[in-house]
């Protein structure tokens, strides 16, 4: 438990490192990235391993930082952010391995990577809105660059920008909440500070329109960045310009940033305005899952899909958060570190396995090649990723939608049912993506028979082979994804009792319809 | 409890024959051939144990395997066997060895597809065991979390199967296959999800007992006990399929190769009413017997429209096709009939008993009589090929009408038998099997529902009508089409597959009570306590 | 008035050394043993500053020496060290020692406003600074830019002087006294007249124009753009902290009673509502028009106009929450600003830097340079862990505890919050030129050459700065805990 701030430095550090070793040797820098993520990844698991479950976050860190405005430098940890903190490790190092073949601006590349890690375990570490806040906005900058710089040609400056202004737009709602927040506060007689603790045993003096009003600035805030519906058009637009290991990161842990913000700030802090945009919070989770599914449904671009496909899913998170009871929003928290894995599985097959390859992608384009063929490793894992995107038994994906449906429920069976919806049109679009891109319509015999006319066919399609890197990562988040899947209670036992806290369960109880 | 836990050996074994043939590179067609086929047999050999251990009188699930696994969704690991169970077992283990008989070409390279997984007979295994091993978990699984696993894992393999080694509109068929499948089962997922929420468990066993004392009508209120009944009966009625929730199924059945199809036919369709009689009837028992007058008419329509469409086929696969959607919906027709005639006063008992047993009867019967008329079709099928030079697999192979034969008695006796033999038990014709399950059924209804057994002899007659066709078309008459020319007789392979089939079509049609036997002390005790909370 | 002294001294000292020692020298040489000398008076009078000691009333309450005093003292002193340090190593003038002096008198100017406590002594002192300046704005000949860059800042700055003095002299007249402390004591005891608004109002255009508020900006682009790079940055950092440290204590500590209320929607009128309505002004336009700059120079020169709108701001809140606040701000925001000036210097040693695509390919010519470019401009974007970001953090938080949302104060502090994302865009692009996009063609030809070398004083002092951003922002309470 102790050691997890240690995470956040040594990501600082290896960010540092990365970007001097750069200069010198592109190889020195990837390993330095490497073992950076690799030791934050071991870092998080040795937690893990000796976590005692409990409700409450558990301090690891408390000084003060800022006393003027009685802010402190307050880290701790539960069950949800251990589970995001794995999360973050293991996307991390498995994003490291995608990028190895980055060869422009290596050192530069890495060290912003990392950089972005080291605020995202922040973030998840911060039992403080000040700090939460400070380590949120370290993760913003680096996005812009690692799109902007390595990102694909055509759009990423558009959607470098688009991307980071979206997310810091989200942010300044979230610290004029925080400031407003503070501000009512001292004008109750409170000692100023910014912990969550202090900040949510004042907001229960506030008037019902404060309280309403934080709420929807904190939660709009944060929600920009948990792409939800219509604040979502950053996400799939920035996911498709990315380069590989920043699209993983993107859909896999920092989207989780703001549904993290979400459960941990604007929730518990204001539970009268959680129970007042309850309704609307579902509604734009629900249009947000169909909208995005039927949009994926027909996209002409392989990334677009899986873009696309991120927003969808996060609608399933979205509503877990907007029934607001211990089931949905354990169901919530797995379906966040489930569909990190899941995407950043995505992101590595599209992204790097066939992109880099193939040079396109456009579906039209992809599905006149055999790739199944000419790439069977990534034709297999993208089958697994999808079963998994669907929501199929025996990957993680599954029994998070099932706590899910099961919390909905219980809130109201209207949504579930409208979830429900959700879940085929899922199936719908990840079938699609699987028919048209691997296994593409062209009848095998025809391409067969072409093949044998055109002696160029086999012989032209001779790409790359997949790297040992991409093997390793792929296979670190395939056995996450099925494990999880048939051992939720791995991360179960962790998020439940978190959600027995006091702050916790005054969210549930003002959300309970 | 036994010692070993042979029901998870049932299941996983061919999981295990999937890995093994997935991790082993480079292994010779013949050795995958054997592999495969060794894998697919050990469900047979498992079950021939499970029959010799199996006491039919017990009426608990036996062989009972359960653990505790998702603590916080009170989920256990539960595998259980009782009748029905071993019925449908011992049918999985029977028709998955003769599909993949009659898949031999898949698994024999013959052809240089360079390009294509169809040149894989490695993957067709796995694929195939995968599939395998699925259908056994649904049948054996006694909770909801992984019987949903298993049964919607069911659904890869099939789409593959169907996808990369079907006809030329075979993507677009496994993709509508598997999008209404999962369709049906998101919407039985919140269903279920919604159970939990009311009583904190997803043992199948709790539920029933749950539903049967009217708990759960109290604990799901102001309709939501509709909502979830209707949600669950949607994902079995997409699966089975129940009229009018059938239209993936021609095109699917008609694009996949034949042993896939015939594993469709004879497993798959069968986990539907299998989900209807271990799910839907004993949880819901007032929903069902509410909703009974609409699904009796549901049921009908699949009996009346599915004979009158296949008439209406000259693709050969399509007819049988229609068949089995007309074979099944008698299957529920019995199932609604009982639950529409619970608490109505209508002497009940034996006509309980018959319809039961004829539903489990027709379930196994129709498993194999579908899988062997696939067969029959499959073999015409390379006969045309053949005929026409085209490739005898993959996706070259050409649809196969009703035109395209004659006189083929002449040319191949031996076909013309067999095809005959499982055309008739198709039929009904008495002395083999489909008769007894047919007549039970019909017997079981006129007792509960008179009128629907009315209607559904309409069906009858016009099963009659399109297999005499079929039967009269491809096989009496001069030789023409492809019959005209060269005609091949059965080989070895497909006579291994459907000889089996066809001796146990006339071995069930004498001895019925073999099969009986072994769930009628179930069905007597479910006749028995027919009431509704 | 040790400090005042030290500089003065110096830069007598500077002209007498030049003149003795530096006819025969090259004006590189010269240049240098000027700065050398400004520096060591630099140093001299923050000495004198930081061992002043604390004392309300100097020389009979002319001067003040408090915490607010010897933070912007020390706070120019050492924006002023770094201009100066960025002038010896990247400055081209015909009068290297001049030039230094000016800068120090300049500087003399700036200690002097932030002691000054009596309306005369404010006024002299202010212009003491304002007349340094307009020379420094000009002080390029061979640019035309330059001199228009100067004439312009003069023709606003003598306007501005006389409405300040106009606005004093009515204040002498209503009040009887130029002691601040008397003047305060009068307003508190007698209901506002129509004549005292008017005063006001004078003296609050004369500050518009001295913090570059809207609608008194006009000058700012200009001179940013016109003036030599070292000029610009005095009149960009020092000179803006040394203003807004002499207004705030005129403001607060003088016309207070007459301040009114903002905190609440129908609060008491006052000089609160027009400094809101300036900054409210100053940020919609400051920001917006920035994002339609392409001109790196305007287009700091207009970030700088929104830094004024959050500055005013800093100066509605100061009432309540003290100067703590408004000092953090101004003074990162000089340290940013002077360090964004100091790259744009460097760089024109080797090729012009006016406008934004003039950075093109920076990483490749100067990763130092660019590091700290990025620091320095993300600070001034707010980005945390910088300085930017928490001066931006305690300025809003002070307006918003005044009232909440109840008032202006509350709704002009969410409205910088939103315009700062605004502000975020046209940052980026700067650091996009530098950090993304690839050298222009006819850079990129032969990368050798086109190099930039930093000398090694200027990249201390760069360094230097970046710290001050990183440390401050980390630990805030450096500077917070001076109040």
């Amino acid at each position: 438990m102790n050691a997890l701030p240690l995470t956040i430095y040594v990501s600082f550090v290896g960010a540092l490192l990365a970007l001097a070793a750069g200069t010198r040797s592109h190889g020195a820098a990837r390993w330095i990235a490497l073992l950076t993520a690799l030791t934050s990844f071991a870092l998080t698991l040795l937690a893990a391993s000796s976590f005692a479950p409990s409700p409450g976050l558990q301090t690891i860190i408390d000084l003060p930082w800022i006393a003027e405005l009685g802010i402190r430098y307050h880290l701790g940890a539960d069950g949800i952010s251990l589970t995001l903190l794995v999360l973050t490790g293991l996307a991390a190092t498995v994003g490291v391995l995608f990028s190895w073949n980055i060869e422009h601006r290596v050192g530069e590349f890495f060290a912003l990577y990392l950089t972005l890690i080291g605020g995202v375990f922040g973030v998840f570490l911060s039992a403080d809105a000040f700090t939460m806040f400070v380590f949120y906005e370290i993760a913003i900058v680096p996005k812009y660059f690692l799109i902007a710089n390595w990102g694909s040609p055509a759009t990423r400056e558009h959607a470098a920008m688009k991307l980071v202004l979206y997310s810091f737009a989200g942010s300044a709602l979230v610290l004029a909440g925080l400031l407003w927040a503070n501000a009512a506060a001292v004008a109750q007689g409170s000692v100023s500070s910014f912990s969550l603790n202090d900040l949510a045993a004042a907001a229960t003096h506030f008037s019902r329109g404060e309280q309403i009003g934080l709420f929807a600035l904190v939660f709009t805030g944060f929600a920009v960045l948990a792409g939800m519906f219509p604040f979502h058009t950053w996400a799939p637009t920035g996911h498709v310009a990315a380069p590989t290991a920043a699209s993983m990161l993107l859909a896999g842990v920092v989207m989780k940033l703001g549904a993290y913000g979400c459960l941990r700030v604007a929730m518990p802090l204001f539970p009268v305005g959680l129970a007042f945009w309850q309704p609307t919070i579902a509604a734009l989770a629900i249009i947000g899952i169909f909208y995005a599914g039927f949009i994926a449904l027909v996209q002409d671009d392989f990334k677009f899909v899986i873009g696309y496909s991120s927003v969808s899913h996060m609608g399933f998170v979205l509503l877990g958060l907007a029934a607001a009871n211990a089931t949905a929003v354990a169901g919530a928290v797995l379906q966040m570190f489930s569909h990190g894995v899941i995407a950043g599985l995505l992101f590595a097959v599209v992204g790097r396995m066939v992109y880099e390859r193939t040079h396109t992608r456009q579906l039209a384009d992809l599905r006149q090649l055999p790739l199944h063929r000419l790439l069977p490793f990534a034709a297999l894992t993208f089958v697994l990723a999808g079963l998994a995107s669907m929501g199929m038994p025996g990957f993680s994906g599954f029994p998070a939608e099932l706590t899910i449906l099961v919390g909905v429920w219980k809130t109201s069976p209207a949504w579930a049912l409208f979830a429900g919806g959700g879940i085929l049109v899922a199936a719908a679009f990840t079938l699609r993506a699987i028919q048209v891109s691997f296994f593409g319509s062209t009848p095998l015999s025809r391409v067969a028979a072409s093949a044998s006319e055109s002696t160029h066919a086999g012989s032209l399609h001779h790409y790359e082979p997949i790297t040992l890197a991409e093997k390793v990562g792929t296979a670190l988040l395939l056995a996450a994804t099925v494990y999880i899947g048939l051992k939720p209670d791995v991360l179960l036992d962790w998020i439940t009792p978190a959600l027995q806290s006091p702050l916790m369960q005054a969210a549930l109880k003002g959300g309970s319809l | 409890m036994n010692p070993l836990p042979l029901l998870s050996l049932v299941v996983f074994t061919p999981w295990l024959g999937a890995a093994v043939l997935a991790l082993l590179r480079g292994i010779s067609p013949a050795t995958t051939r054997a592999l495969t086929l060794a894998f697919s047999l050990s469900t047979l050999a498992l079950s021939g144990l499970l029959l010799f251990q199996f006491d039919p009188h017990s009426l608990s699930p036996q062989f009972v395997e359960r653990h505790p696994w998702i603590v916080a969704l009170n989920v256990h690991y539960h595998l259980g066997l009782d009748g029905l169970s071993l019925l449908l077992v011992l049918l999985t283990g029977l028709i998955t060895p003769a599909a993949l008989l009659a898949s031999w070409s898949h698994l024999s390279p013959s052809l240089p597809l360079p390009l294509s997984p169809s040149s894989s007979p490695r993957l067709f295994g796995s694929l195939f065991l995968l599939l395998q091993g699925a259908a056994l978990g649904v049948f054996l699984a006694l909770d909801f979390f992984h019987w949903f696993l298993f049964w919607e894992l069911s659904l890869v393999p099939a789409f593959f199967l169907i996808k990369l080694w079907g006809g030329p509109g075979a993507p677009r068929a496994a993709y509508q296959f598997v999008v209404y499948t999962i369709g049906g089962s998101a919407f039985m997922l919140v269903g279920f999800a919604a159970l939990f929420v009311a009583t904190g468990t997803l043992d199948f066993a709790q539920l029933a007992q749950l539903g049967r004392d009217g708990t759960l009508a109290v604990k799901l209120s102001g309709g939501a006990h509709e909502v979830v009944f209707l949600g669950v009966l949607l994902g079995f009625a997409v699966k089975v399929p129940l009229w009018p929730f059938h239209t993936w199924l021609p095109a699917t059945y008609a694009e996949a190769p034949t042993g896939a199809a015939m594993f469709l036919t004879g497993v798959m369709s069968k986990m539907g009413v299998y989900g209807c009689i271990r799910i839907l009837w004993p949880i819901f028992p007032t929903p069902l017997h509410n909703a009974a007058p609409w699904l009796i008419v549901l049921a009908l329509g699949g009996v009346v429209f599915g004979a009158f469409a296949a008439i209406k086929q000259t693709d050969l696969k399509r007819m049988v096709a229609y068949s089995s959607i007309n074979h099944l919906s008698y299957c529920l027709l019995a199932l609604f009939a009982v639950s529409y005639a619970t608490d109505r006063n209508v002497a009940t008992g034996p006509a309980v008993s018959a319809a039961f047993s004829g539903t489990l009867l027709q379930m196994f019967n129709h498993g194999l009589s579908a899988a062997a008329l696939f067969a029959c079709v499959g073999v015409l099928q390379t006969r045309k090929a053949h005929a026409l030079s085209l490739p005898s697999s993959g996706t070259g192979v050409p649809p196969v009408s009703l035109h395209d034969f004659g006189g083929v008695r002449t040319a191949a006796p031996i076909l013309a038998g067999l095809c005959g033999l499982s055309l008739f038990s198709s039929l009904g014709l008495p002395g083999l099997n489909g008769f007894v399950g047919e007549f039970l059924i019909f017997r079981g209804v006129f007792g509960l529902h008179p009128v629907a057994a009315a209607i559904a002899t309409l069906g009858l007659l016009a099963t009659a009508l399109f297999l005499l066709t079929f039967w009269q078309r491809v096989f009496h008459g001069p030789r023409a089409g492809v019959t005209a020319t060269a005609f091949a007789e059965l080989n070895p392979i497909e006579l291994a597959t459907l000889l089996p089939l066809a001796a146990l079509m006339v071995v069930c049609g004498l001895f019925p009570g073999l099969l009986t036997g072994l769930f009628n002390p179930l069905i007597t005790s479910w006749a028995d306590h027919l009431t509704l909370p | 008035m040790v400090p005042e002294a030290a500089l003065v001294m110096g830069a007598l000292f500077v002209l007498t050394f030049d003149l003795a020692f530096g006819r025969r020298r090259t004006l590189e040489r010269r240049l240098y043993l000027a700065v050398i000398n400004g520096t060591a008076a630099v140093v001299a009078a923050m000495y004198g500053a930081f061992s002043s000691g604390l004392a309300d009333s100097v020389f009979g309450g002319v001067l003040i020496l408090d915490e607010l005093t010897m933070a912007t003292r020390l706070g120019v002193l050492v924006l002023a060290w770094i201009t100066l340090t960025l002038a010896g190593s990247t400055a081209r003038f015909s009068h290297p020692a001049e030039f230094v002096a000016i800068v120090l008198f300049a500087t003399a100017g700036f200690t002097l406003m932030a002691a000054a406590q009596q309306l005369l002594v404010a006024f002299v002192a202010l212009e003491l600074a304002s007349l340094s300046l307009y020379i420094l704005a000009g002080f390029d000949k061979s640019k035309p830019e330059s001199a228009e860059a100067a004439l312009k800042y003069f023709l606003f700055g003598g306007m501005s002087a006389a409405f300040l003095l106009f606005g004093f002299s009515l204040i002498y007249g209503l009040t009887g006294s130029i002691e601040l402390h008397e003047i305060s004591a009068h307003l508190a005891g007698h209901p506002p007249t129509p004549l005292l608004s008017v005063a006001l109002v004078m003296v609050l255009v004369a500050f518009g124009f001295k913090a570059a508020a809207a609608p008194f900006h006009l000058w700012a682009p200009d001179v940013y753009e016109g003036a030599p790079v070292s000029s610009a940055a005095l009149i960009a950092s020092a000179s803006k902290l040394a203003g807004l440290t002499l207004f705030v204590r005129l403001l607060w500590p003088g016309f207070g009673p007459g301040a009114g209320n903002v905190s609440t929607a129908a609060g008491a009128p006052g000089w609160l509502a027009i400094v809101a309505c300036l900054s409210a002004a100053s940020l919609l336009l400051g920001n917006f028009a920035a994002l339609a700059q392409s001109n790196l120079r305007r287009l700091l020169a207009y970030s700088a106009i929104a830094h004024a709108g959050v500055m005013l701001l800093g100066v509605i809140a100061a009432g309540d929450a003290g100067n703590g606040p408004l000092f953090y701000y101004v003074f990162t925001y000089g340290i940013a600003t002077v360090g964004a000036f100091g790259v744009i210097a460097v760089i024109e040693r080797t090729t012009p830097c006016q406008r934004i695509t003039d950075l093109a390919g920076l990483y490749r010519r100067s990763p130092l340079l660019t590091g700290c470019l990025a620091i320095y401009i993300l600070s001034l974007a707010g980005m945390p862990p910088l300085a930017g970001f928490f001066g931006k953090f305690i300025v809003f938080a002070a307006a918003l505890k005044l009232g909440g949302l109840a008032g202006p104060a509350g709704w002009l502090a969410i409205l910088a919050i939103f315009l700062s994302a605004v502000a975020l865009y046209y940052y980026l692009v700067i650091l996009k030129q530098a950090l993304v996009v690839a050298p222009a063609a006819a850079i990129s030809g032969d990368t050798v050459t086109n190099r930039i070398t930093v000398p090694a004083d200027a990249a201390i002092v760069l360094v230097f700065a970046a710290l001050i951003l990183v440390v401050l922002g980390l630990s805030p309470s450096l500077v917070l805990r001076i109040f």
